[in-house]
This record gives structure tokens, sequence and C-alpha cells, in this order.
């Protein structure tokens, strides 16, 4: 994997694969929003548009070579985060 | 003071023609701050979402039909310019750790070029709203439109008026890097110009990632 003595430099090739895979899964987003689920196009979209950002931040945003601390700390906000948008997406979904 | 405070190699490679002080590049707060940041800008587009779900929890039927308005092909090309632009500032930071200055300069070069195209595609598609009289307190809106309708376009206009800002600090902050990368200020051994650049322009693809099913897919 390591081409360079350096830990911290990151093989171009990684960069394009993961663009392919955003790629893809932007694809599949607007592809499962053409069915119609229901309600569950709004779950569905916003999922894939969590794997994306997912990807983002862990390769894109070099959180993968990051300290532990500096991860725990943005896996910590970004939870939070996600935490209070699930909570009202799911008052969404479930008032009668 | 005469005294040269020399703390580490960095300053003495410095050369001196004012005062020395010491070095204080410290690559690692410098990220710190950068991602405190990124999270004061989380709760900034994190608000505005949660306003939207709430509005298109009330308005159900008005949101799904100013939707329908939206361009989606446009969106979707937005989008993968925005993913492409990622990845080649991400890229830039890798030839700098390679020492290939030229490759570097190179790739944020392309990265704020495809993000001026965002900004050009982006003003076509206002441009397109604009004159069908859709822009916010325009008469149009006012008079023809309902509640829920009037509070889908402003959430947009606003919410995509708010990333395109992001999008020149972002163009800003390149031609800050760039010149910074070809004046050797920033180098392999002092990277954090250009990595919290592209950290910041990852934060506007991670906005933009949300915005788009948000608005455009979401029907």
């Amino acid at each position: 994997m390591a081409e360079d003595k350096h830990h911290h430099i990151v093989p171009y090739r990684l960069y394009a694969i993961i663009l392919v895979a955003l790629l893809a899964l932007t694809f599949a987003s607007i592809g499962i929003t053409e069915i119609e689920l229901g309600k569950f196009t709004v779950a569905g979209a916003l999922l894939l548009a969590g794997v994306k950002s997912v990807l983002v931040l862990i390769y894109f945003m070099h959180l993968k070579y990051d300290k532990p601390y500096i991860k725990i700390m943005v896996a910590f906000v970004f939870l939070i985060f996600v935490v209070v948008i699930v909570i009202t997406f799911l008052d969404y979904l479930y008032r009668v | 003071m005469t005294d040269h405070i020399t703390t580490n190699n960095m300053s003495e490679h410095q050369h001196a023609h004012h005062v020395e002080h010491p070095d204080m590049y410290d690559p690692e707060s410098s990220k710190i701050g950068m991602w405190l940041f990124i999270f004061t800008e989380l709760l900034l587009f994190g608000g505005l979402f949660i306003v939207y779900s709430v509005y298109r929890y009330l308005n159900p039927d008005a949101f799904h039909l100013a939707a329908e308005e939206l361009n989606t092909f446009i969106g979707a090309l937005n989008t993968v310019i925005l993913l492409v632009s990622s990845m080649t500032i991400a890229m830039s930071t890798t030839a700098l750790q390679k020492g290939h200055k030229k490759v570097a300069i190179a790739l944020v070069s392309v990265t704020f070029l495809i993000g001026l195209v965002f900004l050009v595609n982006k003003y076509f598609e206002w441009g397109v709203k604009f004159s069908h009289g859709i822009w916010p307190g325009s008469e149009q809106m006012l008079n023809e439109m309902s509640q829920g309708e009037i509070l889908f376009f402003g959430l947009y206009f606003v919410m995509t008026g708010l990333h395109a800002l992001h999008i020149v600090v972002g163009l800003v902050i390149m031609v800050f890097a760039i010149k910074g990368v070809s004046s050797g200020k920033v180098n392999a051994q002092r990277p954090s110009l250009l990595d919290n650049c592209g950290l910041y322009w990852h934060l506007v693809d991670l906005i933009w990632i949300f915005l788009f099913p948000l608005f455009y897919l979401i029907h």
C-alpha cells in the first residue's frame, strides 16, 4: 500500500477510487428517487447522502490518517448532528 | 532585542531580512482550528436543514409541487462537478507532500476552475428562476404561490445562496494556497494552508451532498 516512507501520503489512485464510489452513489440516489417508494424515498436519499459524506470525511478529509483524538472529536460532533437530524425525520415519518 | 531566537531548525532555514521571531508554525493546532470552524459551519447549515424539514412536514404538497420546478439535471451536474473538484484538491495535497510543486499548483488551479464552472451553472440556474419571475419577494411569488411554495423557494434561495457564498470563499482561499505553493511558503514541510484549504472545500462538498437530494431529488 504505502509507496513512500511517509505514512501520510495518500496515493492518487485511492482518491480516484473514492471519486468513482461517490459518483456511483450519486447516480444510485438519483435512481432511487425516480422509483416511487413513498416516505422511504426521503430516507433512502438521505441514507445514500450519509454514506457519501462518510467517504468524504474519512478519505478526502484525511480522518483515516489523523490521530485518534481528532477522529473521536469529529465523529462525536457529527454523530450528535446526525442524531438531531434523525430524530427530526423520525418525527416526520411517524406523526399521524 | 539583539537576540536571535532560534527555537528549532525551521527558523534557521528562513532568511532573515526582517527581525527573526520564533517559528510558530504548528500544523496540529491549525488543523484543530479548522475542524472547530467546520463544526460551527455544521451548526449554521444544520439549523437550516432542520428548518427545511419542519416546513416540509407542514407543507408536503407545496414542497412537492415547488421541487418539480427545479432542474434535476443541473443539480446532478453540479454534484458531479463538486465531487470531481474535491478529488483534485485532495490530490494536490498528495502532490505537495511528494514535493511535486508544479503538479500541486496545477491541481489546485483545476479545482479553482471547476469551482468557477459550478458558479456559472448556478448563475444560469438562478437566471432561469428569475426569468420565470421567481425570486425572494417577487410579485409572482407573493401573488400566485401558496405559503408552502414561498417557503420552499425562500429556503432554496437562502440555502443554495449561502452555499454559493461558501464556494466563492473557497475560491479566494485557493488563490492564497496557489500563491503560497508557488512562492514556496507552503511546501511539503509546511502544508497547513493547502491542507486547510482542502478541508474547507470538502466541507462545501459535504453540504452540497445533502442540498442536492433535499432540493432536487425528493419530489
